[in-house]
């Protein structure tokens, strides 16, 4: 098949500009909230303003009177119609809009459909809801408590908050391990906060549904739109053939667009009651507050090793907090997502984990922030293990790190949790980035620093991600199969056009997809059209989050290419009146082998196809092919990330001088965007590492519901990133690339937070929990009963 | 209320709400989608345009405020089938990945480089600095607009 053949270059296809951007720079992108349609109303969603409450009655009457008001729907039209409720992409079930209960601050309650966006903002002041307030669990620490109050009593035999227990790992070995007399074991409880990916566009979509064909459109924000149609069409009864999902331009997703949400489902019943189309689009605060976040593991490790610093085992339980509803997004079989990649990038010989999924009243979600499920919490996990490991046992991280890698002859490497891991060669990796950032001399210089007082931190960690999910036997969304489409056309001129199932949200799909079939056919970037994002026009795929897009849908388009390749050759056969055995491929063309000035270029070919040249028998004229990729196994590409800091002694303040990321992504289609891919992923891992965080307080009211509390990186914030590369591509996949977008998100938050806790080991200091705000800095330094080294940093006042 | 405006250098005129703001009247009342809405608290910058040549966020600007000045957005940075320098640095440096921040960012790198044509990356960032972009990690928006300085007057379409 397609992976037996020799693969192009790792280092890619070209530096080619986007196909995208002369729209994008124009102002010429159709995003959601571009759509425009003629009769088009406006819905606005009133939420809850409590956490956990009773909903006595809701009177609609007021708002119904106001003169630009079409409709207001509630919970119990909802419940009428058979919808109040919608499954989650975890097999639980969510309010689409609240009957009995709000569980968590910001459900959504009534849906006002209205003729202008401010006309149905101002009628949801018109709605009264009368609340009895319930107790409230927000600490999933008390989730489980005997009184704690039971938030999903819309359950039949649920009395408690438990979602589940799951496990992965032998715990017989790791207790063994672990019990051995000659260990070392390492124990931290590392939480990982509750974050948001916040994409810049915020959610929504456009709905227009015709009663007289039955037929129902949808604009959405979706970076799955070929699941969701299916999802509609189960959930509501109505025929697929009819359900046409639209994802235009969208404006960043980063897993924060892969669940179905109540407002999408409001704005389709929105326009069947109307019989108009109707639009909704969430506003910051509703975007923040309700919908997909992402981590909130609270996770105890445990590391052991051997005093000589051979890691021989790694345990680690986590109480996961899934909100509200379960709505995590992930394949079925793993409840807690591809959380068992914990081993990370070493070879160890006991691996064991448990994770605890509990209810709490705040939002669902448990989205695959910009990463593949759960491989962030669970990279951030062992990278601070091994770090904590290197400091009881006084020994270099990067040294640590070396001694333990998988070593390059062991790929393919099956892990203790069930990975087989495709390929690597971590030591040159890590070496790379060491070389980069000159790590040596950065050692000496902190050495320097430390006696002078003066804080500077060198952070190293080293992530594998698994990401392209999957095999169609192990991996689904709500129990449709991760395998992608691809059709490929090759028109009568030489021209084509690609049809993907994978949805760009700002990777550049269209020039990146476009590469892949001009490598595979010779034919010239510009003449060949990549179709997304529209279920009418595009064949079934899973769509585009877990870094799936360049893995699956990327392989399916180079499945495809080279079944139109064979097809040609066949064709090209019968033009040149010759065996297609004694044809040799050259880029863009077929020759006589032995002959090269006696071949057809593949653009005289298409025309043949569709000409009147005698075709072979069975074979079927026109340059066409589809093709369905089921991926054999995942993918796994990975980093060393190497980063600076320096630390004000007095006030906390970080100051992140350096950043070294040296990716391996194997293949790399497109140098340029791929390393955009990579800036755009760190970017965001620091902002984790640094400070954001979806917080609450005791009631439940969410205290970062907009920009000014929920802080994401500036220009001011992000350092002048240094890439390298390193090139083993994937054995499995037919152009070897492994994905990349969301890899140094995945990396980042462990590199950051190593080297603040470097940067503080004269305090003391061996942890400190993200986000690494200056006050957590102080309080760190100031709060170990050991002072500082050195009279040039003394105990200070807590900075304003 | 009537309001009217110089809008990329053309007159333009329309009714609105009082309270209707900018950025909704450029979107909803006269159809320029290109500037966006992301956070309604000034914090995101998907809405700066240039109000009288400076960059405003247009989500805290009353359309009402705009009546007798000039507006200009990312729809009147190309002029006569030419791109604004910053529009190609940003194709040239892949400053741009899902292309929701891009308008208001070309239209606060217009306003820096009126004011300032050699700006070092610091000024660059600091001009920037309010404004957010989620897929970029900002360096090639910098290299951008320094691309834009750098290559001025030699761009054409």
């Amino acid at each position: 098949m397609a992976a037996t053949e020799q693969p192009p270059s790792p280092v890619g296809f070209g530096r080619h500009k986007r196909k995208e951007d002369p729209r994008f720079v124009r102002g010429q992108g159709t995003y959601v909230d571009d759509v425009r349609l003629p009769g088009m109303l406006h819905g606005a969603i009133l939420r809850s303003p409590l956490a956990h409450a009773r909903i006595t009655s809701i009177d609609t009457s007021a708002a119904l009177q106001h003169p630009q008001v079409h409709a207001v729907i509630t919970g119990k039209d909802l419940e009428e119609l058979g919808l109040a409720w919608m499954p989650t992409l975890s097999a639980d079930t969510q309010a689409v809009l609240a009957t009995d209960k709000v569980r968590f601050q910001g459900q959504e309650v009534a849906f006002v459909v209205a003729d202008t966006h401010y006309a149905a903002r101002d009628a949801l002041e018109l709605i009264d809801v009368d609340y009895e307030p319930l107790p409230v669990v927000v600490d999933p620490r008390k989730a489980l408590d005997a009184d704690a109050p039971v938030i999903r009593d819309d359950k039949e035999g649920v009395t408690g908050n438990h979602i589940f227990d799951w496990d992965a790992g032998n715990e017989e070995e790791w207790n063994k391990v672990a019990s051995d007399a000659d260990v070392v074991v390492v124990t931290q409880e590392i939480p990982f906060q509750r974050v948001h990916p916040a994409p810049l566009e915020t959610c929504g979509s456009v709905a227009d549904f015709d009663k007289v064909t039955g037929k129902l459109r949808l604009w959405s924000t979706t970076q799955a739109p070929h699941a969701h149609r299916t999802l509609y069409a189960m959930v509501a009864g109505l025929p697929e053939h009819k359900v046409q999902v639209i994802s235009p331009d969208i404006g960043g997703g980063f897993g924060n667009k892969v669940p179905i949400y109540p407002g999408y489902v409001c704005s389709i019943v929105g326009s069947i009651v109307t019989g108009r189309p109707v639009k909704w689009m969430e506003d910051r605060t509703e975007n923040l507050t309700s919908t997909g976040f992402a981590r909130d593991y609270l996770m105890k490790g445990q590391i052991a090793a051997d005093r000589d610093g051979r890691i021989r085992g790694l345990r680690v339980d986590v109480l996961a907090d899934h909100g509200a509803f379960n709505a995590t997004a992930q394949p079925s079989k793993y409840p807690a997502g591809f959380f068992h990649i914990f081993t990370g990038s070493y070879d160890l010989e006991a691996a064991y984990c448990t994770v605890k999924g509990v209810y709490t009243n705040k939002a669902p979600g448990g989205v695959a922030y910009r990463c593949s499920f759960r491989v962030t919490e669970a990279a951030y996990l062992v990278e601070r293990m091994v770090d904590l490991l290197a400091d009881e046992l006084e020994i270099d991280p990067a040294e640590l790190r070396l001694k333990n890698f998988i070593k390059p002859e062991q790929f393919p490497y099956q892990n203790k949790t069930g990975w087989t891991y495709d390929s690597g060669d971590y030591p040159a990796t890590m070496r790379e980035a060491m070389r980069i950032a000159g790590y040596d001399e950065l050692r000496r210089e902190q050495a320097e620093k430390r006696r002078r007082g003066e804080l500077m931190g060198i952070g190293v960690s080293f992530f594998t991600e698994t990401v392209g999910a999957g095999p169609r036997k192990h991996m689904d969304i709500a129990g449709l199969g991760m395998a992608d489409g691809a059709e490929l056309r090759v028109h009568p001129t030489g021209k084509a056009t690609l049809r993907i199932s994978v949805q760009t949200q700002g990777q550049g799909h269209e020039t990146t997809f476009a590469q892949i079939v001009s490598e595979e056919l010779g034919l010239p970037v510009e003449d060949i059209e990549v179709v997304h994002g529209d279920t009418d026009q595009t064949p079934f795929g899973l769509g585009t989050y877990g870094s799936r897009s360049t893995p699956v849908s990327g392989a399916a388009t180079a499945q495809v290419a080279r079944k139109i390749r064979e097809k040609a050759r066949l064709i090209a056969g019968a033009m040149l009146e010759v065996s297609p055995d004694d044809l040799e491929w050259e880029r863009g063309r077929f020759h006589v082998k032995g002959d090269p000035e006696k071949g057809a270029s593949i653009q005289d070919i298409a025309l043949a196809s569709h000409g009147t040249v005698e075709l072979p028998e069975g074979v079927e004229g026109h340059l066409d092919a589809e093709t369905v990729y089921d991926p054999p196994n995942l993918t796994f590409p990975y980093g060393a990330y190497i980063c600076v800091v320096d630390v004000d002694p007095g006030t906390g303040e970080i100051k992140l001088r350096r950043f070294v990321a040296v990716d391996d992504c194997g293949t790399r289609i497109n140098e340029m965007i791929v390393e955009g891919q990579i800036m755009g992923g760190l970017a965001e891992g620091v902002g984790i590492a640094l400070m954001q965080h979806i917080a609450f307080d005791e009631q439940g009211n969410c205290l970062s519901g907009s920009f000014m509390d929920y802080l994401v990186p500036s220009s001011l914030e992000v350092p002048d990133w240094e890439l390298g590369a390193t090139y083993t591509p994937s054995p499995h996949h037919p152009i070897g690339a492994k994905g990349v977008g969301e890899s140094s998100n995945v990396g980042a938050p462990p590199a950051v937070v190593n080297a603040i806790v470097d940067a503080l080991e004269p305090y003391g200091v061996t942890h400190i929990d993200m986000p690494v705000t200056p006050a957590r800095v102080w309080e760190a330094m100031n709060s170990n009963p050991s002072p500082p080294p050195t009279p040039e940093s003394p105990r200070t006042e807590p900075p304003q | 209320m009537q309001i009217n405006l110089t809008l990329n250098d053309e007159q333009v005129s329309a009714e609105a709400e009082p309270r209707t703001l900018l950025v909704h009247f450029l979107r909803d009342n006269l159809g320029l989608t290109g500037t966006h809405w992301g956070c309604d608290t000034s914090n995101c910058g998907a809405c700066v345009v240039l109000l009288d040549g400076e960059p405003v966020k247009s989500c805290t600007v009353l359309a009402a405020m705009a009546d007798g000045h000039e507006v200009r957005t990312v729809e009147g940075l190309e002029k006569d089938g030419r791109l604004d320098p910053v529009q190609q640095g940003f194709m040239e440096e892949h400053g741009l990945q899902c292309g929701f921040c891009t308008p208001g960012m070309m239209l606060t790198a217009r306003a820096l480089l009126d004011r300032n044509p050699d700006p070092t990356d610091d000024e660059i960032k600091e001009a920037i600095s309010g404004q957010i972009c989620r897929c970029t990690g900002y360096k090639n928006i910098v290299n951008s607009i320094r691309w834009a300085a750098t290559h001025g007057e030699e761009v054409t379409a």
